[in-house]
């Protein structure tokens, strides 16, 4: 598989095209609701990220934005991997997803901890890619400090 | 037998250069002559940056091999040989744009030349300069005029100016087929109107607009026009004087020279009469604890060590270009460009911004690849060996006024050949298939 097909993997596409939990839901009354905005300098894409936390849990990430099939893979993939999953177990697999992205090509991603953003390793080969595929996940990491 | 050529007065006197002349010229340039990603590179990217000849190069390492030295002080010989090159190179550089030696001052690049000008309209402003730079002092009321489709460098430096001094920013929209709207310039800028900067050629439409109507329109109003030239310099024979402009900034590193080094011209009688940017050493005549005095333009806006090298190697730069000959590479260019926009037009959704094909531009075309993202295309032509500029090329206002986020450029130089351009289309033709888009 050349570098491009690593980095454009079928599954990576499908999710591109499929977007997800893009369109933002209204926040969940009674529940701890947080949000972000996050903005990719080099090519001006942005994404508005909400999540909604009850006592410890994950209940739903929904988001909203358009950026390069990376950006839109990576966000709808984390739209799938984070609801039913604890705070603490969520912040885990986004500390294990920077570190893959990190990598520069040599991580061997966590298939079990990560799901489908294990496809997202070919990211790393391409550090100008990267800030792409993070966008989504920083913006988690704020929208949930704003929901604590 | 009698042979009917072309009359005299329709044969054109520069003819373009072709694919062969192309050719030999890619030969000095080095960096072309590589494999990207198992392909052959193909840099459609000078638009951004363009690359150096071996003349470039090694005019900077001749000079660090052999003349390398302080400016315009120290007795020693090698600093009077350094400080004849220096002044060679502004003599070579200016005549390039048909401007006088003292007319042009070195800057580090295009946007710093422009931070000059409004930081020096700004001193001005806080009284600075004395009565001789009152002309440029700015107050509320008083308006600076730009347009829509201004690269950033353009812009911000007088956003700030104009919120520093309490003048207000206006501008002259771009049309939804991407034209400067000079319908209601004659409102815009009107007798409060104190400075009008735009750009020759823009970055991402390729158009080149009508300095001499708009700087015909701002003189009658008493405004002081600054033109960014960064895509005309490099690209087409430009002389300050037929332009009639005030103040014209244009970078280096897109005219075949080295990063590090542009210039600013300014007539000379403006320079003159304007309070310095940058301050300290090589630019005072005479200092005391409380004050200084400063020398005139252009050493007055060259404070501290000057890009020596740099001024050097942009010198050989400008003597590449002048010896393969401007017009000849406008051209050729304009050749490329209207290859570059006819080929994307007749691929299926593709959208290109600014002036159809058939419609003059410079060798540079940014589209849109509907339901491709431009981050996209780029990676995808970077793995066939294609080097391309994707993003908002530092116009974000003028992305948005076409309804854009980024957008994918091609950008050409007199290094590139037809065959560069018929294998960029034939790559963005792969595009949309690849990403399964339809």
């Amino acid at each position: 598989m050349g570098q491009l097909d690593q980095l454009y993997q079928q599954i990576i596409l499908d999710h591109a095209r499929e977007r997800h939990g893009r369109g933002l839901t209204e926040p969940t009354p009674g529940h701890r609701n947080g949000e972000s905005h996050q903005m990719n300098p080099v090519c001006g894409d942005e994404i508005t990220l909400r999540a909604c936390v009850n006592e410890g849990m994950i209940t739903a990430l929904t988001w909203e934005g358009d950026g390069c099939a990376i950006s839109q893979a990576s966000a709808s993939i984390l739209a799938d991997l984070a609801p039913g999953l604890s705070r603490d177990d969520l912040l885990v697999r986004v500390d294990a997803f920077r570190e893959l992205m990190r990598s520069r090509g040599k991580g061997e991603p966590d298939e079990e901890l990560l799901g489908d953003a294990a496809a997202l390793s070919g990211v790393s080969k391409f550090p100008a890619r990267v800030k792409c595929a993070m966008l989504a996940w920083v913006a988690l990491e704020e929208a949930l400090l704003a929901a604590n | 037998m009698s042979v009917i050529g072309t009359p005299a007065h329709l044969q054109r006197a520069q003819p373009a250069l072709g694919n062969d002349e192309a050719l030999r010229i890619r030969n000095d340039f080095p960096i072309l002559d590589q494999q990207v990603n198992g392909h052959p590179l193909i840099y459609l990217d000078s638009g951004a940056t363009s690359q150096n000849p071996v003349s470039v190069l090694e005019a900077e390492q001749e000079f660090y091999e052999q003349r390398n030295s302080a400016v315009h002080r120290g007795a020693h010989s090698l600093a009077v040989e350094a400080t004849y090159a220096y002044e060679d190179a502004r003599d070579v550089v200016a005549a390039f744009i048909g401007a006088d030696s003292n007319e042009l001052v070195w800057t580090s690049n295009a946007t710093e030349a422009i931070n000059l000008v409004a930081y020096a309209f700004s001193n001005a402003s806080l009284g600075r300069g004395g009565e001789a730079a009152q002309r440029f002092a700015l107050k509320a009321g008083d308006n600076i005029v730009v347009t829509e489709m201004e690269h950033h460098a353009n812009l911000i430096p007088w956003q700030e100016l104009a919120l520093r001094t309490g003048a207000t920013l206006r501008y002259l929209p771009v049309t939804d087929d991407g034209a400067l709207d000079l319908s209601t310039a004659a409102e815009t800028i009107d007798g409060s109107t104190r400075i009008v900067a735009f750009t020759h050629a823009s970055n991402v439409l390729g158009i080149i607009n009508r300095v001499q109507e708009l700087t015909a329109l701002a003189h009658s109003r008493g405004a002081v026009v600054v033109l960014d030239a960064c895509q005309s310099v490099p690209h087409f024979p430009v002389n300050v004087k037929e332009l009639d402009v005030d103040f014209l900034a244009f970078s280096g590193h897109k005219m075949l020279g080295p990063t590090g080094i542009g210039a600013l011209y300014g007539r000379r009688e403006l320079l003159d009469a304007m309070p310095p940017f940058l301050t300290g050493g090589s630019m005072i005549t005479t200092v005391t604890m409380e004050r200084a005095e400063y020398l005139p333009a252009p050493q007055r806006f060259e404070a501290g060590t000057q890009r020596i090298s740099q001024s050097v190697a942009l010198a050989a730069a400008a003597n590449y270009l002048s010896e393969t000959g401007m017009a000849r590479v406008a051209a050729w260019e304009a050749e490329l460009g209207q290859r570059l926009v006819a080929g994307l037009e007749r691929i299926p959704g593709i959208q290109v911004l600014g002036p159809a094909s058939g419609t003059e531009r410079i060798g540079l075309a940014a589209f849109d690849v509907a339901g491709v993202h431009a981050h996209d295309v780029g990676q995808f032509l970077d793995a066939e060996g294609i080097a391309v500029r994707v993003g908002h090329h530092c116009a974000q206002p003028l992305h948005r006024r076409l309804g854009l986020t980024a957008t994918t450029r091609a950008s050409t130089y007199l290094y590139n050949t037809t065959d560069d351009v018929d294998a960029f289309l034939a790559a963005v033709a792969a595009v949309r298939p690849y990403f399964g888009v339809n």
